[in-house]
């Protein structure tokens, strides 16, 4: 039975997969915009170039980007491409590949976002267990009414606020990018530090953000929980109250948390980008602004299919671990 | 008479509605008062020298371009949320027919909304929506704007209603209602809806609140109606002219503010329906 709800969870994925390839070769095509054309016109004006070879020009580069077949053989040769992570070069930076520019801004993303995610999932869910808790300290309470206020507030929106604060006003923390200008870049304690301190306010402004509601959401499930008679039963049975709060009330009100982690995985994500964008941190999120600015469609293609792709992995995972969380939901049930 | 001072008194004790409802009021309050005072066409580049500072002639100061924030602020705030409202009350209306749809009628067609709801989900909105603002045009007004934005405003209602009509399926008096030989319509219309209604109603506020997050983070990102002055370009124009870096804090603090109140008033409200949709809620507070 594990088999099969692995194998149907596995088929949903690739599902998404070939969605996201069907979406990014189709969309652009209703504009029935030539990304190429548009590029080389954008470049003649700039450089104020001669207009003679611009067919022949256009055609060249048609050729070797295959925009002259079919739609049909087209699409098809992009599902090939796409499988294979080929996205063709990037328009903006040619002859570089969409690969080659993706791969060096996903680490700067993924470190970012598994950092905050965990970071503000675990002290939200702790910080929510513990309000809903009667022998949690008072102060406690008082800090729920900001985190919750934070929370309506878009991730880089307190971002610009962050920014304006410690690295306007008092200059503690660096503005922008990712590492100082002119940095050597390599596992030297000396630039990793250096990262560590221009990620500390694209971070904030993420934790920050995010805490209050993953705390909401938590100090709901709590009260539920605690109102179950296996909780009242622990307490008659004369359980010490961190077994009664760990084991019993935790424990069972942290399983739809996980459930509701995996939803927001793509809203915390897309949150993220902004605040790249904001931070000029140079993940994906700045590649993609970057893109957008310059118009570079494979580019933009490459990185919405790497972002959907990559989710929905992360949600894969969760969706395979979640029967172990809680074994009352066995395999066969879930559809 | 009777009915207003009932409202009143239950606003009083559900605090969340009311400084939600507040909130919102201010921000009408100071686009309706703007509007009589302030021109808005000076929302306009080139209609003010550009880069002052607050001061008697331009309450807000004016940007690099020369529009008088003030005006901007004014002209802009009605149409984010024009967008808001628009991509908010499409999304909550598709997603109310398929939710119902679905949840009343099962079978086949329920297993196919509630998939496509599930894995549109899973997939990044705001990147989806990106990928369809760079498709479709190089520059968009105010309402392409709310259509694309309300191309995926209809998943998440679609999913949480499905889960309240499945609840309310069940119950006894829907059950007396099919058993007294009402039709699926009529059973959807007299019975579910009306229990629906706060419920609904909550399901819209959060969703406008989405739409505008939406339509926001494309503008910041540069796809949205360049001409417009609404809050989202202006952060745009903010982040273009490093603003942040420069001190013109004239320039940011206005559209944060206005931005900041929407989403908490919106926040608020939700929660003061939630409230009234689910009483089990009052208890805890």
């Amino acid at each position: 039975m594990q088999a099969a709800y692995i194998a149907r969870r596995f088929g949903v994925f690739l599902l998404i997969v070939w969605l996201a390839a069907t979406l990014n070769f189709f969309l652009p095509k209703i504009s029935g915009q030539d990304p190429v054309r548009t590029k080389l016109l954008q470049q003649a004006a700039l450089g104020g170039a001669v207009q003679s070879g611009m067919e022949e020009m256009v055609k060249e580069y048609n050729t070797r980007f295959g925009l002259d077949r079919p739609l049909l053989a087209q699409y098809g040769s992009y599902l090939y491409d796409t499988a294979h992570l080929d996205f063709n070069y990037s328009i903006a930076n040619y002859p570089r590949t969409v690969r080659e520019l993706i791969i060096e801004a996903l680490p700067w993303t993924v470190g970012l976002l598994a950092t905050t995610t965990l970071l503000s999932f675990t002290i939200g869910t702790l910080l929510g267990a513990l309000l809903a808790w009667p022998r949690s300290p008072r102060w406690l309470r008082t800090l729920m009414p900001p985190l919750w206020a934070l929370h309506a507030i878009p991730f880089f929106l307190f971002g610009l606020i962050l920014i304006y604060l410690f690295a306007f006003q008092v200059q503690w923390l660096p503005m922008f990018g990712g590492y100082s200008p002119g940095a050597v870049q390599g596992f030297t304690w000396r630039f990793v530090s250096d990262v560590a301190m221009h990620s500390i306010l694209p971070a904030l402004s993420i934790i920050l953000v995010s805490v209050g509601g993953w705390a909401l959401a938590m100090r709901g499930m709590m009260v539920t929980t605690m109102g179950e008679d296996y909780v009242v039963f622990a307490e008659a049975e004369g359980l010490r109250a961190t077994t009664v709060f760990l084991r019993y009330c935790v424990r069972n009100a942290i399983l739809p948390q996980t459930t509701a982690l995996a939803l927001a995985l793509g809203q915390i994500l897309s949150g993220a980008v902004l605040v790249e964008v904001i931070f000029g941190f140079p993940g994906i999120g700045a590649l993609l602004f970057q893109a957008i600015q310059e118009n570079d469609q494979f580019l933009i293609q490459g990185i919405v299919f790497t972002v959907i792709v990559a989710l929905g992995l992360a949600t894969l995972v969760l969706d395979i671990v979640y029967p172990w969380l809680d074994p009352r939901i066995s395999y066969r049930k879930l559809s | 008479m009777n009915a207003l001072r009932r409202v009143m008194s239950y606003t009083g004790r559900n605090r969340s509605l009311l400084v939600g409802t507040l909130l919102l009021l201010a921000l009408v309050l100071f686009v309706v008062i703007g509007r009589m005072f302030v021109d808005t066409e000076d929302a306009r580049a080139l209609s003010a020298p550009s880069l002052r500072p607050p001061s008697w002639d331009y309450p807000f100061g004016t940007d690099r371009q020369g529009r008088d924030l003030l005006a901007v602020m004014v002209a802009g705030t009605p149409l984010t949320l024009r967008i808001g409202f628009i991509a908010g009350f499409l999304g909550v209306g598709i997603g109310a027919v398929l939710a119902f749809t679905a949840g009343f009628y099962r079978g086949m067609t329920d297993t196919i909304i509630r998939s496509v709801a599930d894995i549109g989900l899973t997939v990044p909105g705001l990147l989806v929506l990106i990928l369809i603002a760079v498709s479709i045009k190089s520059s968009l007004t105010v309402n392409e704007m709310a259509l694309i934005v309300a191309s995926l405003a209809w998943l998440n209602p679609t999913r949480t209603i499905r889960a309240q009509v499945l609840t309310l399926r069940e119950r006894g008096y829907v059950e007396l209602a099919a058993m007294s030989g009402m039709g699926g319509l009529e059973i959807i219309f007299l019975e579910l809806m009306p229990n629906l209604l706060p419920y609904l109603a909550a399901t819209l506020v959060s969703s406008v609140s989405a739409a505008i997050l939406a339509s926001i983070g494309l503008e910041v990102l540069g796809l949205g109606p360049m001409d417009a002055p609404t809050l989202g370009m202006t952060l745009y124009w903010v982040n273009f002219n490093a603003a942040m870096i420069n001190g013109w804090w004239w320039w940011w603090v206005p559209p944060i503010v206005i931005i900041v109140t929407v989403f908490l008033g919106l926040f608020f409200v939700t929660m003061g329906l939630d409230e009234i949709a689910n009483p089990r809620l009052r208890k805890s507070t």
